[in-house]
């Protein structure tokens, strides 16, 4: 059967098989682990975009300032945005793979012999 | 009828168009044999869910390093100097908002469009209509943009000046593109992409390394190289600003652009749609974990690349070439390998483009035939398995033939507004869409409606009354000014209203439908009963 072409009310499932795992204690800490990273990341690392786009867009010369031969700090702050897109990845791909991956399998394989 | 007169001096014509043909071949050998596989609509749309991660991961990086940012943002290096790194940057950071809150929850959702995930738990037909409207908008400029830039890379690369000659090229491109999306379908399509990721990030790191060598290896030496070339004032190609510093509404333009990139990747259809080629999420996130790290290093290659051709060639011949910026790594790769490696990167812009182009073909196409004509249309009762396939084959010819006379047409635009445009639109009429889709139990399908349609207006209303359109010298039509919106990039307005209006829409209507909700969460989140690939 098709995901989104379904019909609600015909010979699927009960309804209630999803709101039974959607209130399930797993569930729950996997939604709570997946929010807990996901948000403040995104917002950590959109402010740190933001600063350097306002830092590059309206201090030019702070910017500009050199510190080691030809290399300012608005370079080195441009390849930290690097770096930090870099780390994030890991980071969130270490967590994804111990925190949040165990439990998925697991729902998934108690539902899987439910549900379509 | 084709005036070879040399485009950029020293180029080879022959030599360029010979490099091409071989790619072209290669290519045409691959999507023949990936033909054979293709049969239902999940191996035409989503080629049977079968590429592993690291293949997806380049072929996505293979669709998102257009021309426009290989050409255009080491030329904007060169000229401009540090602000054209910054566009990297916007490009490079987006895909964590792909990674972290949309790849694999789109594909546990979904089966072949954004779509897809907006229907799950709204009314069907309104919201795919609407999915589907903007899905085609974002495609049709991005596709715009690639074939004008096809048009400046034809009288660069083959000096082909005559307009004529450039009909005749662009034409012959999209003619290739079309039969790429028809006979190879997405698993030929993502091999088109892999090969040209492949070519274009070894020839990137072959003339990266070269300048390097050059200079010592030594960055700051190279960075002293460009600052001696450029004379007197030389200095500022380091620090920000020599493009949007000029003053207040220059600045705050490019706060807008910033805004715009870093929030528009994510919400890009043909990016979108490459995560269905896929068996699972966790291989959806190792495509943005291989997109991520490719992208990356190709951008650090591109800010050599930039440097190297303001130190090697110069701003002045670089502007002074025709295609102005956008010839300056190719004018760089003449610089250090004459005319072959010349011809070798020519091929690899223009493979880049044909890459590109079928990407949008096929994702438009796969929204067209999916969401319009199966689920608005026949109202998701499409008795022929075939018929959708059939449909879809049917708009990717009208898609490549609207293409061909948009890049004819539009040869003379500026391509990076037209970049910027599509990017906008996917930011603002897409991207909160998606976001609340997913993130907002609340959310539903008048919030939806207000945010894609809302979003797509809004952009294209301030970007017709801005100065990019009319009343400067470099707008897009020329002796007019009906200008009254201060910002060439929409994004800083545009985004946030579309947010807005999503939220707007959604509390004053009181459908919630929270079985629905509940069901999509807990498929969303583990992926119970998600599209699986088809095996061969």
């Amino acid at each position: 059967m098709s995901l989104t072409e379904q019909d609600t009310t015909g010979d699927g499932p009960p309804v209630d098989v999803w709101e039974e795992a959607h209130n399930s204690a797993e569930f729950q800490q996997l939604r709570t682990r997946l929010r807990r990273f996901v948000f403040p990341m995104t917002a950590l690392f959109l402010l740190w975009y933001l600063l350097y786009v306002l830092l590059a867009d309206y201090a030019h010369g702070f910017m500009s300032t050199k510190v080691v031969g030809n290399i300012n700090i608005g370079l080195i702050f441009g390849l930290l945005q690097f770096v930090s897109t870099f780390v994030i990845t890991g980071l969130y791909v270490r967590y994804a793979n111990r925190q949040l991956d165990p439990i998925a399998e697991k729902i998934r394989e108690d539902l899987d012999g439910v549900v379509k | 009828m084709i005036n070879l007169a040399a485009g950029v001096e020293g180029s080879n014509p022959v030599l360029n168009i010979s490099i091409f043909g071989v790619f072209v071949a290669i290519t045409l050998v691959i999507v023949f044999r990936a033909s054979r596989n293709t049969k239902t609509a999940s191996d035409y749309y989503a080629a049977g869910r079968a590429f592993t991660g690291p293949q997806n991961g380049i072929a996505i990086a293979g669709d998102y390093l257009s021309a426009a940012s290989f050409l255009g943002i080491a030329g904007a290096i060169a000229v401009y100097g540090y602000d054209g790194f910054l566009y990297s940057i916007g490009f490079l950071v987006a895909w964590l908002v792909a990674l972290l809150l949309v790849a694999e929850l789109l594909r546990n959702t979904g089966k072949f469009t954004m779509g897809d995930v907006l229907a799950f738990r709204m009314r069907q037909r309104p919201v795919r209509a609407a999915a589907a409207t903007s899905t085609l908008a974002v495609s049709f400029f991005y596709l715009l943009a690639q074939m004008a830039g096809a048009g400046i890379l034809v009288s660069l690369l083959l000096g082909i000046s005559s307009s004529v000659g450039q009909a005749v090229v662009i034409s012959v491109v999209g003619v290739v593109m079309i039969f790429y999306v028809l006979v190879g379908g997405m698993k030929g399509t993502t091999w088109v992409q892999i090969i040209k990721a492949a070519l274009l990030i070894a020839g990137a790191f072959v003339m990266t390394v070269w300048v390097l060598g050059k200079y010592g290896f030594n960055l700051s030496s190279l960075f002293g190289g460009a600052v001696d070339r450029a004379g007197s004032g030389g200095d500022k190609l380091l620090n920000p600003g020599a493009r949007y510093g000029l003053n207040g509404t220059s600045k705050i333009d490019f706060l807008s652009l910033g805004i715009a990139l870093v929030l528009g990747t994510a919400g890009l259809p043909h990016v979108l749609m490459r995560f269905y080629t896929v068996p699972t999420a966790k291989d959806a996130r190792k495509s943005v974990v291989w997109a991520i790290a490719l992208i990356g290093i190709f951008y650090l290659f591109t800010l050599v690349l930039g440097y190297g051709a303001a130190a090697l060639v110069g701003k002045d011949k670089i502007l002074k070439a025709p295609g102005g910026e956008n010839s300056a790594a190719p004018l760089l790769a003449q610089e250090l390998g004459g005319p072959v490696l010349l011809g070798f990167i020519a091929a690899v812009a223009f493979a880049t483009i044909l890459a590109v182009v079928a990407g949008l073909t096929i994702t438009a196409s796969a929204s067209f035939a999916h969401d319009v004509y199966a689920n608005v249309i026949k109202k998701g009762k499409v008795d022929d398995p075939d018929a959708e396939v059939k449909v879809a084959r049917i708009t990717a010819l009208v898609i490549g033939a609207v293409a061909i006379a948009g890049g004819i047409l539009a040869k003379d635009q500026n391509v990076a507004f037209l970049v910027a445009l599509a990017f906008a639109v996917a930011a603002s009429a897409n991207l909160p869409t998606i976001l609340y889709s997913l993130f907002w139990k609340r959310f539903n399908t008048q919030g939806a409606l207000w945010s894609i349609y809302g979003g797509l207006g809004i952009t294209i209303v301030l970007i017709i009354f801005s100065p990019a359109v009319s009343g400067t010298t470099k707008s897009m039509i020329k002796g007019v000014d009906f200008h009254w919106f201060p910002l060439q990039n929409p994004g800083l307005v545009s985004i946030p209203l579309s947010f807005f209006l999503g939220w707007l829409g959604t509390v004053l209507s009181k459908e919630h439908n929270q079985d629905k909700y509940a069901e999509m969460e807990v498929r969303s989140l583990t992926g119970v009963g998600a599209e699986k690939a088809t095996p061969h």
